[in-house]
């Protein structure tokens, strides 16, 4: 009940892990430990759909739609009749509030 | 500041920006305070800029670690700042005055700007290693292999926090510690003031329309309202009970409307219906105001994922069109009946 974070896109292949265990370094949430012959997907529900463990696999095992989980861009977007999630984060613009540092 | 390139490398006019090795150090001086905390209040957002390039820090030579960050000036000082002592390179990428984590997160801060600053400041023919050490909240635009690929850099991803640099350095490696983000009360604190200056506009609009519209009591709930949801809200996010930001919203904006439905309550003898139509008033609208604010507020956080806000929004919005639409219409039929002398 009002958890709307149960579930998300992140995609993980083992069959394919080099074990070159960079998706373990990049995480910033822990999401991935470190195995002996492969990287484990641990805590699949911490994941917050940055793109950094996908982006920096060199085998293709992790598969995520990456984007900013921000309210304020994707509202922004769906207002100006745009796709949702083609809504950009709005930090450092004149406005918006997106992002912390 | 600047002195004129001295890699017989580096090919173009000496006027070419990118051709040119700057000098930092390690010092935050009071102009360097000022202009971080004009940045966290939100004062002219985009110009809080370095300038894009290569940086020597202390007298480093071709053996020195080389660190990337973002040409925004809160990302390039704590960088330098926690670099004291070192000698190093800095190759600050142009990402537009944004920091680390938003800007690898368009991609501007991200593989294809991290290869063209490597090959416009020469960087290869002043270091003789080829390890580039980004920061771990890069990692989101940045692809280590295809930097490898292009540049012939491996990218090393230092710790989160620019505070562990120190001991990465001398251990060359970060915990799991070291990799894991936190949001903690001072990230959540230095965060409000620039969510309360988004909102000061359209309140101090409302407040002054509240005002002769239903009195001086009215605008107070305005003001308590954003107060409540862009101050309130995020320092107390992890104690305010269940996982979405919505729920969280109403839950707090629910307890703020309690003194302006208890004042109309408490009111001037009234009937009956009228004090609790009036009392529902505030409780109707204040409770969604906070929580659309709370809910605009997983943008500055580290662990909402878009899947999950994207959900939050289709849930709870029209919950909190709803509340809002009540309460406005029953507000609105409380003022005509006033006006018309019937209450």
């Amino acid at each position: 009940m009002f958890n709307s974070y149960t579930e998300n896109t992140l995609q993980y292949h083992q069959e394919r892990c080099i074990n070159c265990k960079r998706c373990t370094e990049v995480c910033p949430h822990g999401v991935f430990e470190e195995g002996e012959k492969a990287a484990i997907l641990k805590n699949k529900t911490r994941c917050m759909e940055c793109g950094a463990c996908a982006l920096n696999c060199p085998v293709q095992a992790i598969e995520v739609q990456s984007g900013v989980g921000c309210a304020w861009a994707m509202i922004g977007a769906a207002i100006r009749g745009k796709d949702m999630d083609s809504g950009e984060c709005s930090c450092g613009g004149d406005s918006g509030s997106c992002c912390g540092d | 500041m600047s002195e004129p390139c001295s890699c017989c490398s580096c090919q173009g006019a000496v006027s070419d920006s990118s051709c040119t090795v700057r000098s930092t150090d390690s010092t935050i001086t009071l102009a360097n305070r000022i202009d971080h905390i004009l940045a966290r209040w939100g004062y002219k957002r985009s110009d809080h800029r370095v300038q894009p390039g290569l940086y020597t820090l202390g007298t480093p030579n071709a053996d020195s670690p080389v660190f990337a960050s973002a040409n925004y000036t809160l990302s390039f000082d704590i960088l330098r700042s926690s670099l004291k002592g070192h000698d190093a390179y800095i190759l600050v990428l142009d990402t537009k005055g944004i920091n680390v984590w938003c800007a690898a997160g368009k991609g501007t801060f991200g593989t294809d700007e991290l290869v063209h600053r490597i090959e416009s400041t020469g960087l290869s023919e002043i270091v003789s290693h080829r390890k580039i050490i980004v920061p771990q909240l890069g990692a989101p635009g940045v692809s280590a292999p295809e930097v490898q690929r292009r540049s012939g850099f491996r990218v090393v991803y230092g710790p989160v926090r620019a505070k562990d640099l120190p001991k990465f350095l001398k251990t060359g490696k970060a915990t799991k510690e070291m990799r894991r983000v936190q949001f903690s009360a001072y990230d959540r604190l230095v965060l409000t003031p620039v969510e309360l200056v988004q909102a000061i506009l359209p309140g101090v609009i409302a407040v002054i329309a509240l005002w002769f519209l239903a009195g001086p009591v009215a605008s107070l709930a305005v003001i308590a309202a954003i107060i409540t949801g862009t101050i309130l809200f995020p320092l107390l996010l992890p104690f305010i009970p269940t996982k979405d930001f919505s729920t969280k919203g109403l839950i707090l904006g629910f307890i703020a409307a309690i003194p302006f439905a208890l004042a109309y309550v408490s009111g001037p003898a009234l009937p009956g219906w009228v004090q609790v139509a009036g009392a529902v008033v505030p409780l109707l609208i204040i409770p969604p105001v906070v929580a659309y604010l709370a809910l605009n507020f997983t943008g500055s956080t580290t662990f909402t994922s878009r899947t999950g806000v994207k959900k939050e929004i289709f849930r709870y919005i029209p919950v909190m069109a709803a509340l809002s639409g009540t309460g406005v219409v029953i507000g609105v039929a409380l003022g005509v009946l006033r006006v018309m002398g019937m209450i």
